[in-house]
């Protein structure tokens, strides 16, 4: 009961603080000093506080977006153990569910950005759906393998398989699956190399031109969503790469929270050090994501 | 009274059900409301007898005293027939309704007869070839069937493109026909009977069950539109009237489907290539159906390359049902077998909700571009509400019923990959990564077809002036998709009653006692949908609850500064579509006409795209026109007169006398 009770504070609370983690390290790159580590909280807090503009070009679709996109990944969070933990939900095939619910919030981001008649948001939205159509089978392909690993078809099953494993054979498959699984993780969540949050000109951007004419609450909520997006793929990607436990309950949790925090350093360090890629080599770079994983799948076939 | 004979009794009324209108030629309008009442009486007195025999499934049979000319009258009422039928009799009813405002005798008093006509011949023969267990009996009803078919998509028979389409339809469907005839020809060369019993078959030898399977599995490609034989498809969905069109793809094309699963059912045990073809061909089916989709312009033209999509997905099911078959592994059957036919359910649903949804747009916009459209969402908020409904379904998003098969089906899959699996049989779990594909590109489909026909502001003014339609149009629509929304959260008690369906494709009654509420946990599923909408319908509560306190300025679009924005600066369709169009124009081959630029004060010019049905384009009909280049050389023998053809006789008895003497 504890544990579920932490799960679901670390997952309500703990995203927005990943944003600010990453901005600091960027910061500290670029020889700034940066934004205070909160900042994303107070910007939240503040949206939440706002009124709102409506373009008059939109419908219902456009006020419904955010909202579902937060509830779906906010449930999507529920499904994904984080640490040695069982996850809230767990069943039998919720790694489909996962990838479905993120897919329905992908659904009505889209259909939100041309709701507003917007060219650029129309660009964004084409895009997203576009890059989407490599990343899905790609996380697919991961899947595969840790089910291969497992034999289970339930989340907590397959990201806890990583902590039994002995051998090296079953090794090197999760080190190909942990890179693809990071490529996916920078492209869902629009990071640089995929995509720049903070570029200036609306034409080359994905994420933040869908969202160009939401405002106040309904911003504040995308931001929430995108933070705990990050969040939730990034708990997937460490049971992968970090798959260590300590023994100690409140020592797993403290791992766990570091093991976060330094991943959201590492997504820093790559958005500080890279450019990102012109658009027509994004689509390599996701092949590439399943490729490794589809390796990684071709190895634990005999 | 049994529930054989009970549909039997559906299947006249509802075939029957055109016939008064054809006596009272002076009064269309009542016509017309005879031939729906007939229609809807007869599909609903089925579909109590199918509710009935879903429920208590029991395997009946029954054989007619008199004969076909080589067959038999032989019927048969089991789980796999019961599954099958509801549809059959579900979606005419519901779309004769429909018709009644989209297609009123009023505004069509010379067509509307022979539409009513050949509506209820076409479910009566649908039902028919599902009940029919003798191959002679079957083919009869399969050929009304698709003749019935042929005479609807035609209706308009003033509008040549109708034309074409139904020309390419009769001439695929007749060539599916042949490969059904010489598959059973072959069937009764090996066994000696016509009969459609699993008993027949099963001492047959595996290259000749290969051959008849490798056969059936074209004749019935044809009709179900699977790639590359789904030529007609599009062409025929896209020019028919949308109920038809709806009834057609909802209901017709699911025909093809139960074909391939009866004659696997009454084949012996199956090699892994069956399987392993299957799951290809559903896969490439599946992909290159909602990729040619997202590069069509035509709304109905898009949602008939969706149906090779959905068709894909139930091959992949069905391939992994057959693999379980020549494993001996239930699972894989249950999940399989039951995830594609949950979702032959699915599809009929929200496939007809959306062509119905179709012809609402087209009656009240005139027009199927979608380029034209764009904004109908304000105008026409019922109609675009279904839409968005329907298009979430379909996408097999949570938590309605499109999620609820193709979970199923994925489970199926992913547990090929087992660890205790072996080496070869993972390879099948490749069909999740494509059935992965499939929901990721139907998602940019159908985003593509509501962002740009309902969402934004009206590109023309054809969808200037839209309204919502009339009652009779509405009301089917709403039943559809309360249905589309009850089968996905009550999935977990549908799928029980598809199980006897199951045990009657592999003959395995231990089917019914598979666990499926802990491999499958759709109740858990239906959980996190009914959460899903709870917190949406919370969280949005709240929301407007703390906006009305708030300021809320309605502006314009966000512009960039820029002064003078109009409709046409909208991202279209087609601009929407095209980086998925590049990703694949291996296999499209879109056509561009780029605009040309002549001069240093260049005069307008323009830019067009389409993407045409490649196998029909480059392969079909270039094969068509060189065989009509050649085959008039086989004119010359036939000159019309009496001796030459005399001379035919003596020529050919000498020609036999050398083969003899050659043969000695």
């Amino acid at each position: 009961m504890t544990n579920l009770g932490i799960h679901l504070g670390l997952l309500l609370v703990l995203p927005p603080l990943l944003l600010g983690v990453i901005n600091k390290t960027k910061a500290l790159f670029a020889g700034r000093q940066g934004p205070p580590l909160l900042q994303v909280y107070w910007d939240i807090a503040k949206l939440m506080h706002k009124g709102i503009v409506l373009s008059s070009t939109t419908s219902w679709v456009f006020v419904a977006a955010p909202v579902v996109g937060l509830v779906t990944v906010f449930l999507a969070g529920l499904l994904v153990p984080q640490g040695p933990f069982p996850a809230p939900l767990s069943f039998a095939g919720d790694v489909i569910l996962f990838a479905y619910l993120l897919g329905l919030a992908r659904f009505f981001t889209t259909a939100a950005a041309l709701d507003t008649g917007s060219p650029f948001e129309g660009m964004g939205a084409a895009r997203e759906v576009t890059f989407a159509c490599l990343a899905e089978p790609a996380l697919f392909l991961a899947f595969l393998v840790l089910v291969r690993l497992s034999g289970s078809l339930s989340l907590a099953g397959m990201l806890h398989a990583p902590l039994t494993i002995s051998a090296t054979v079953e090794a090197a498959p999760l080190v190909l699956v942990a890179i693809g699984l990071f490529v996916i993780l920078l492209a869902e969540c629009c990071r640089i190399p995929v995509d720049d949050p903070n570029t200036h000109l609306e034409l080359t951007m994905i994420h933040e031109v869908m969202v160009l004419d939401h405002s106040g609450p309904l911003f504040g909520l995308i931001l929430y969503a995108a933070s705990l997006k990050l969040f939730v793929l990034g708990t997937l990607l460490l049971h992968v790469l970090f798959p260590f436990q300590a023994g100690p309950a409140a020592l797993d949790w403290a791992l766990y929270v570091l093991e976060l925090l330094g991943l959201a350093v590492v997504v820093g360090i790559v958005e500080s050090v890279m450019a990102r890629l012109q658009m027509r080599h994004v689509p390599y770079l996701l092949t590439a994501a399943m490729l490794f994983c589809a390796f990684g799948f071709a190895l634990l076939i005999r | 009274m049994s529930d054989l004979s009970l549909v039997l009794v559906a299947i006249v009324v509802v075939g029957a059900s055109g016939i008064p209108a054809l006596l009272v030629p002076n009064r269309p309008r009542n016509g017309q409301w005879l031939t729906t009442i007939l229609l809807v009486a007869g599909s609903c007195l089925g579909l109590v007898a199918c509710g009935h025999a879903l429920l208590v499934p029991q395997a009946e049979g029954l054989a007619g005293s008199f004969a076909l000319p080589m067959g038999r009258i032989v019927l048969g009422l089991d789980g796999l027939t019961t599954v099958f039928l509801v549809p059959v009799f579900l979606i005419p009813a519901l779309g004769t309704i429909y018709g009644m405002g989209y297609w009123s005798a009023a505004e069509h008093p010379q067509t509307s007869r022979r539409l009513g006509l050949f509506y209820g011949v076409l479910a009566a023969g649908m039902a028919l070839v599902l009940l029919a267990r003798d191959a002679v009996l079957f083919l009869v009803a399969w050929e009304a069937m698709a003749l019935a078919a042929f005479f609807l998509a035609t209706v308009q028979d003033d509008d040549p493109a109708a034309c074409q389409a139904g020309w390419i339809y009769l001439v695929a469907t007749h060539l599916g026909t042949l490969c059904l005839m010489a598959m059973f020809a072959l069937l009764h060369h090996f066994t000696g009977s016509w009969s459609l019993t699993p008993e027949i078959a099963s001492g047959l030898a595996p290259a000749a069950a290969s051959t008849v399977f490798v056969l059936a599995l074209v004749g019935f490609g044809v009709k179900a539109g699977i790639m590359p034989v789904h030529v007609w498809l599009p062409g025929a969905h896209a020019n028919a009237p949308s109920h038809v069109s709806a009834v057609m793809s909802g209901v017709m094309l699911k025909l093809g489907i139960y074909g391939i699963l009866r004659l696997t059912s009454i084949l012996p045990t199956p090699p892994l290539w069956w399987g392993g073809l299957l799951i290809g061909l559903g896969a490439a089916s599946g992909v290159l159906g909602i990729a040619f989709a997202i590069g069509q312009q035509d709304l109905k033209r898009l949602l008939a390359y969706s149906s090779i999509e959905n068709v894909g997905i139930i091959v992949i099911g069905i391939g992994l049902a057959v693999l379980g078959r020549a494993t001996g592994q239930i699972a894989w059957q249950v999940l399989g077998l039951g995830g594609a036919l949950l979702h032959v359910w699915n599809h009929s649903l929200f496939k007809s909700l959306l062509f119905l949804n179709a012809g609402a747009v087209i009656h009240a916009t005139g027009t199927r571009a979608i380029d034209r459209l764009g904004g109908l969402a304000k105008r026409m908020p019922v109609t675009a509400g279904l839409f968005a409904l329907g298009a979430v379904a379909i996408s097999a998003l949570p938590p309605l019923n499109g999620f609820a098969s193709e979970f199923l089906v994925y489970q199926g899959l992913l547990s090929t990959a087992f660890p205790e699996t072996g080496a070869s049989l993972p390879v099948a779990a490749l069909g999740a990564v494509a059935l992965a594909g499939i929901g990721a590109l139907a998602v940019g489909a159908f985003v593509r077809a509501l962002g740009t026909i309902f969402l934004g502001e009206a590109r023309t003014g054809d969808a200037a002036h839209a309204h919502d339609p009339g009652l009779s149009l509405l009301l089917p629509m709403l039943f559809l998709a309360g249905c589309c929304l009850a089968v996905g959260l009550y999935s977990w008690a549908v799928i029980p009653c598809l199980l006897p369906a199951v045990a009657a494709w592999n003959g395995l009654p231990a089917c019914l006692d598979y666990p499926l509420a802990t491999t499958a946990p759709l109740g858990q599923v239906t959980l996190v949908g009914a959460a899903l909408l709870a917190l949406v319908g919370g969280l949005g509560g709240l929301l407007l609850l703390a906006l009305r306190s708030r300021s809320c300025a309605r502006v314009g679009t966000w512009d960039c500064g820029y002064a003078r924005p109009t409709p046409r600066i909208q991202y279209t369709g087609s601009s929407f579509g095209q980086t998925l169009v590049d990703l694949f124009a291996w296999a499209l081959w879109p056509r561009r006409c780029p605009p040309r630029i002549r001069g240093s004060l260049p005069p307008p010019s323009w830019f067009a795209s389409a993407v045409p049905d490649t196998v029909l384009d480059r392969l079909v009909l270039p094969v068509f026109r060189l065989g009509n280049r050649l085959l008039p050389l086989v004119r010359l023998t036939q000159q019309g007169r009496v001796n030459v053809y005399l001379l035919y006789i003596p020529a050919m008895v000498l020609l036999l006398w050398f083969w003899v003497m050659i043969g000695e």
